[in-house]
């Protein structure tokens, strides 16, 4: 009803995913941003990143084909 | 204390934002009641899948499992893969034809369509409270976590959170619940992801963990394997953590438990009913089923892995571990680490002991041990593993599950207060626009009780313990009036009725005559003369379960036999054998409810051997 829930889904992470991302790039190798040895914050954010790509890909696809 | 960077308020913020903005969108698609309450029953399965199961992953699923994790280990598991997955694939096959079929808005309206107002009365106000203070309960729970972890105020926190939860629901009523449900699923799942990938990381994976595990099995009395096989030490009760054998653990949580818990309450069962069709609400715990049964390692294994992570792996500035810091290490030493092994290089684990609300020392059991504060072990992996970003990440997720959580209860009150007390006892015939208003007002005091119920368990901490026994006695033997409504044509109102009162009543006979070893007589049971005693609380717990079922079973078949059925006619649609077989609507094979229950549990049973 309303709206289609994968296009605020998308949105909602595909931000989070840009903002993560950008966030570990620019913090990269500065004390305290990778306790675990790992650059985690760019590698979850570029996760994130594309699950919001997917669900909003997702979302057109069924705008433009709509079934029944 | 923990600090939050910019970062994780802005991750925070936008999350709050996209929830609100969710209300506001549906607030123009709410024109009637059953929009309000039903969703109009218009949502796609996998939406109402995914809300099925995030509705009922409130704070005691994501920081109770992970307490439990670090206390009995894998053995954990069985809430899912013995209790919860076949009670869903049970009341996706099953039940869910009645509850849908017979058009009725709630499962108490259920129980006035089969047996008789008397039923649905019980039902329903027992319900109303219980959700209510539930949500109260876990809104405490979460004022207290973000105050010891972030030193955030109690009073703020279960405001806002309160405050945001009311705004969305009001706005947009059921629809905007279950969305902003769906939502909170994926933050859940993407929040505590790394925190299984880093921790699993830090012990050096499953075979690392299960090293490090061995080492708190024999420390604790039991064989190696005991935190880390499902099945292997189930044979007797005091031969692993949980404290009970594979009987009472199958009957008790596996049958009565978990089907009462997922066949009849009306918070999860609520969110099938607003599915756009009978096949989607038929699959829509099955689809639940899929992400469910892979939730042990999402929630219970950051448990696992908090007792036995090295607790100085992890330096650095942003990720000061909270003020009980200092205590951590002589905690963990003494109840992680072989004594043999005591030096300050093999600091394993990093849940705090559980400290003495009115000296606050460390409490010690009866062997002189410290206790650990276990509701903390989740929370404590995530500001240790977690850098800034990640962190905000973090804790979106737990407040996201905290609010899920009280949103199922709100959202399953005010159908409740409105259709089955309101509109039967207090006013009947009103227009419909009378209970959609009744509705929102009825969203505004469920979250002010909710709110009165938080500031209530902080200051008398019995009286929320003895509420939640008064809630496990009124729920245990549910399932068995539900299963004999729809299945026995010859159950009548007058036996589920007094089925349902005496099964009540047994269960509160069997607590008052147990208690759990090492418990003292009061609110953990025995306050009828201690008869028998348990290994542990859990067992009591799934005892006083079966007591109370098979006591409603029964009762409610007697009770049936000596008064007279309702006509066969009366009963159409409401019960099995009476009611045309409902017909499939999709296309593939594998979207069939049928197929569909047959890969969930198979999956299932090979989940069970892997960590048998």
């Amino acid at each position: 009803m309303g709206i289609d829930l994968r296009m605020p889904l998308g949105a909602l992470f595909g931000v989070l995913g840009l903002l993560l991302t950008l966030y570990g790039a620019a913090t990269r190798g500065q004390p305290g941003t990778e306790p675990t040895g790992v650059p985690i914050n760019l590698i979850w954010g570029v996760v994130l990143f594309a699950f919001g790509l997917w669900m909003l890909w997702l979302a057109r696809r069924a705008r433009q084909a709509p079934r029944m | 204390m923990t600090t939050l960077h910019w970062i994780d308020y802005a991750i925070m913020g936008l999350y709050f934002a996209f929830v609100l903005g969710i209300g506001a969108m549906l607030r123009r698609s709410i024109h009637t009641s059953e929009d309000f309450f039903l969703s109009g029953r218009s949502i796609p399965a996998w939406v109402t899948g995914l809300a099925f199961i995030s509705a009922n992953l409130g704070a005691q699923e994501v920081i109770g499992m992970g307490a439990s994790g670090a206390k009995y280990g894998i053995a954990t598991s069985h809430f899912y893969w013995v209790g919860a997955i076949p009670a869903m694939v049970f009341v996706g096959l099953f039940m869910m034809p009645f509850y849908y079929g017979s058009r009725a808005r709630s499962v108490p309206e259920y129980l006035k369509l089969r047996f008789d107002e008397k039923t649905r009365g019980v039902n329903a106000v027992s319900f109303a409270v219980m959700t209510v203070f539930s949500s109260g309960i876990s809104l405490y729970a979460m004022g207290k976590l973000l105050n010891l972890l972030l030193g955030w105020s109690f009073d703020a926190s279960i405001l806002v959170a309160g405050g945001i939860v009311l705004g969305y629901i009001f706005l947009g009523g059921l629809t905007s619940a279950i969305y902003n449900e769906v939502l909170q699923f994926f933050l859940i799942v993407f929040g505590f992801a790394p925190l299984v990938f880093l921790g699993l990381r830090d012990v050096g994976g499953w075979a690392g963990l299960s090293a490090r595990l061995a080492h708190v099995a024999t420390d604790n009395g039991f064989a190696a394997g005991a935190y880390t096989r499902s099945w292997a030490f189930m044979g007797h009760a005091s031969a692993n953590p949980v404290g009970v054998e594979w009987f009472g653990l199958v009957m008790g949580l596996g049958f009565v438990l978990s089907f009462g818990y997922w066949c009849t309450d009306f918070l999860v069962v609520q969110r099938a009913m607003a599915a756009n069709s009978m096949t989607a609400a038929r699959r829509t715990p099955l689809i639940a089923a899929l992400p469910k049964m892979l939730f042990p390692f999402l929630v219970i294994l950051p448990g696992m892995l908090a007792l036995v992570v090295s607790s100085t792996s992890v330096r650095s500035p942003s990720v000061a571990a909270p003020a009980a810091a200092p205590a951590v290490a002589g905690a963990a030493a003494t109840a992680t680490v072989a004594p043999s092994d005591p030096g300050p290089e093999r600091r394993d684990g990093i849940v705090p002991p559980k400290l003495d609300p009115r000296t606050g020392e460390p409490l010690r059991d009866a062997r002189g041990r410290v206790v650990l504060d276990y509701d903390l072990a989740t929370p404590m992996m995530l500001v240790h593993f977690f850098p800034a970003g990640l962190l905000g990440l973090g804790l979106t997720a737990l407040l996201a599950s905290f609010m899920s959580g009280m949103a199922g209860n709100v959202t399953a009150f005010n159908t409740v207060w409105t259709y089955d007390l309101y509109q039967s006892y207090i006013r009947r015939g009103a227009p419909d626009s009378h209970y959609l208003a009744m509705g929102r007002f009825a969203t505004v005091f469920g979250v002010a009780i909710s709110i009165a119920a938080a500031y209530v368990a902080a200051s008398f901490n019995n009286i929320m313990d003895f509420l939640q026994l008064v809630f496990a006695f009124v729920n245990a033997p549910l399932f068995a009036t539900f299963a004999l409504g729809m299945f026995w044509p010859r159950a009548t109102g007058h036996g589920a009725f007094s089925g349902l009162v005496s099964g009540i009543l047994a269960a509160a006979v069997h607590h008052g005559i147990s208690l759990p070893a090492g418990a003292h007589v009061g609110v953990k049971g025995g306050y009828l003369g201690v008869v028998t005693t348990y290994p542990s609380e859990l067992a009591q717990t799934f005892w006083t379960a079966i007591a109370a079922w098979v006591t409603c079973f029964v009762v409610t078949i007697v009770v049936s036999l000596l008064t007279r059925p309702r006509p066969a006619e009366q009963l159409h649609g409401l019960v099995y054998g009476l009611t045309p077989k409902p017909t499939d609507d999709v296309k593939r094979w594998y979207e069939r409810p049928g197929p569909l229950a047959l890969i969930v549990l198979t999956l299932t049973v090979a989940l069970n051997l892997i960590f048998f």
